[in-house]
């Protein structure tokens, strides 16, 4: 490839993605548009959903409660004032650091069928008019795993909200660290935790709200070390996963077992919370720890 | 083909050869041939062990004979005295902790323990702790860095326990914890990573100033067997997925992940434990004396920048 072959075809990645990032954008704004006619299986209970009646309902079966995995945009929209957010640092791209086979191929596609770039976005926002900055992962890219690029962006959340002076929070949704990234997946966890350690020695705020699911090397890192924990109902929370417990201890875990409320009555959480009441409560907390200064 | 075999079949070679020099009263011609064949066989020796795969280290690193934390901490410290428990829950012998001096200066020991018989595993939970392992390490780092004493870690663990109890008791909380804690320690912290590095139950006890590792040991998000089962759905993978991993210290020294690789004898560390003891204790003093003027701040902000800075990506905006 030439030099110029090669800027050429950088100039067309890039106005894809302003493309991707201008449909994107309105429905992060609130604007209801949804495909129509699209049905969906409730993992839980398996009811056939309306994806609209689902959406109208916070993604929250309409038929058992079930709390269904949100993607990022979604859980913004959710969460935010309406054009409150703003999102930062949406363009840094993985690199594939180990020569994985198929790993570009595959991070390509969950772009362009996810929208988003990589498994977390983060950005400057407003809850029921408190200023803070938040971050959610998104469980539909590659299981929300943390290479570097996640790593980076929780890193950059909590400097961003240092430099505005803002609390932090972040929605989790992970199967923990990103394995086709090898070692340096493992040196986020040291990475984003070292940055909380740092943020939260100089007084800030930093809420983490556990969703479904959140294991491994995230766990073991910046979910677990919010002033403040919350969890939606029965999410799966724990440090190995189910299946590698069940191996080591040759029998079958208990019913509820690494879920939120046993989380909560080990101690681990300060709250089991229903999706609709999460922003209103953050909306609370945000007020307790205004600072006169921000 | 197999690199390991290889070296244990020059090993007997070797042995036979000294047999034979030591037993016979051969003339000086049969004496200075034999003397031809041993240079010829040290050679090869060499040659094969510079050949080592990651997957011969990762064999290495797991051998049956490698020498163990407590085997360093003896021969380098001589006076250690152990410390016990996490003040919460219970002691967990697969951390072991204390106090010792080096070059009459104190510091505190904080080491992952693998036993070397059956027994002595189950004693030691195959080197896995619990979060009750974790921490007691936490508590004596804070104890350290409120007498000023430097922190050694000696870190080899296939991983933290995936069981009931370790779930039930926060394992994921107590390694966060850790990570958190240490990096704002104000006294200089050196990990040395002896035998194997598996995953945030390694790092846990390795957000150091410094990290070191031994010439024939691993460290790793995973053990190749589960990377390969994870990655490729076929645990039996485990030699590839140990070639791509970036595991072995030669590999984590090139892209700065380590500081520094310590020398094993030929053959690894349990050939000649005592000469490996004295090149890790050679590593140790260095790093104290590099680290012994310096004040609380640069010592904080020497280890944040080092893990801040942890990360291959690219942004769209730079391709402009």
């Amino acid at each position: 490839m030439t030099l110029k072959d090669a800027f050429e075809k950088r100039k067309t990645d890039l106005n894809e993605f302003k493309e991707k990032r201008r449909k994107i954008r309105p429905f992060i704004k609130g604007d209801d548009k949804i495909p129509e006619g699209l049905y969906e299986k409730c993992p839980s209970c398996e009811a056939s959903l309306h994806s609209e009646q689902v959406k109208n309902n916070s993604f929250i079966c309409t038929e058992c409660g079930e709390h269904i995995r949100v993607r990022a945009i979604d859980r913004i929209y959710l969460t935010t004032d309406k054009y409150s957010f703003k999102e930062y640092g949406s363009d840094y791209l993985s690199k594939n650091p180990l020569n994985i086979e198929n790993y570009e191929d595959k991070l390509r596609k969950l772009k362009d069928s996810n929208g988003i770039n990589e498994a977390y976005v983060y950005g400057t926002a407003r809850i029921n008019g408190e200023k803070c900055v938040i971050g959610v992962m998104d469980s539909y890219f590659l299981m929300g795993s943390m290479g570097s690029v996640v790593g980076e962006k929780v890193t950059k959340t909590f400097e961003l909200a240092t430099a505005k002076n803002v609390p932090v929070i972040i929605f989790t949704a992970s199967g923990g660290a990103r394995m086709q990234e090898g070692i340096y997946s493992l040196m986020q966890m040291a990475k984003t935790s070292t940055e909380i350690a740092k943020f939260s020695e100089g007084g800030g705020l930093y809420i983490s709200v556990l969703t479904h699911p959140t294991t491994g090397g995230v766990t073991a890192s910046f979910a677990t070390l919010g002033d403040i924990i919350i969890a939606e109902p029965k999410a799966l929370i724990g440090f190995a996963g189910p299946r590698v417990i069940e191996q080591t201890i040759g029998q079958t875990l208990p019913e509820g077992f690494q879920r939120s409320e046993f989380l909560l009555s080990k101690g681990f959480i300060d709250k089991v919370v229903h999706r609709n009441d999460i922003k209103p409560l953050l909306g609370k907390l945000l007020k307790l720890h205004r600072r006169s200064d921000a | 083909m197999d690199t390991l075999k290889n070296v244990e079949k020059i090993k007997g070679l070797e042995k036979a050869l000294s047999e034979l020099l030591n037993s016979s009263d051969s003339d000086f011609e049969t004496l200075s041939s034999f003397k031809e064949i041993e240079k010829k066989i040290e050679k090869l020796r060499v040659g094969y062990l510079s050949k080592l795969s990651p997957w011969d280290k990762v064999k290495l690193a797991r051998h049956a004979k490698r020498p163990t934390s407590l085997d360093y901490i003896n021969h380098i410290f001589g006076d250690f005295i152990e410390l016990h428990g996490d003040r919460l829950f219970r002691d967990d012998e697969s951390i072991v902790g204390g106090i010792a001096t080096i070059n009459g200066k104190a510091v505190t020991i904080i080491a992952q323990q693998k036993g070397k018989t059956t027994e002595e595993n189950i004693k030691r939970n195959f080197g896995m702790p619990h979060p009750e392992g974790y921490r007691k390490a936490l508590r004596l780092m804070k104890q350290a860095e409120k007498f000023n004493r430097p922190i050694i870690t000696f870190v080899d663990t296939p991983g933290a326990y995936p069981g009931l109890g370790a779930e039930e008791r926060g394992q994921g909380e107590a390694i966060a914890r850790n990570l958190f804690e240490m990096s704002r320690l104000s006294v200089p912290v050196l990990a040395i990573v002896i035998a194997e590095g598996g995953s945030g139950g390694a790092l846990a006890l390795a957000v150091a100033n410094h990290v070191y590792m031994l010439e024939n040991s691993i460290y790793s998000i995973l053990s190749p067997e589960g990377y390969a089962s994870i990655l490729w759905k076929d645990s039996s993978k485990a030699s590839e997925a140990a070639e791509v991993m970036k595991l072995t210290a030669q590999d984590l020294i090139k892209i700065n992940i380590i500081e520094k690789i310590i020398n094993e004898p030929v053959g690894g560390a349990h050939e000649f434990p005592g000469i490996t003891a004295e090149n890790v204790k050679e590593a140790i003093i260095e790093f104290l004396e590099e680290f012994e003027d310096k004040s609380n701040s640069y010592i904080i902000k020497q280890r944040y920048n080092k893990f801040r800075d942890i990360g291959e990506y690219r942004r769209l905006s730079d391709l402009l």
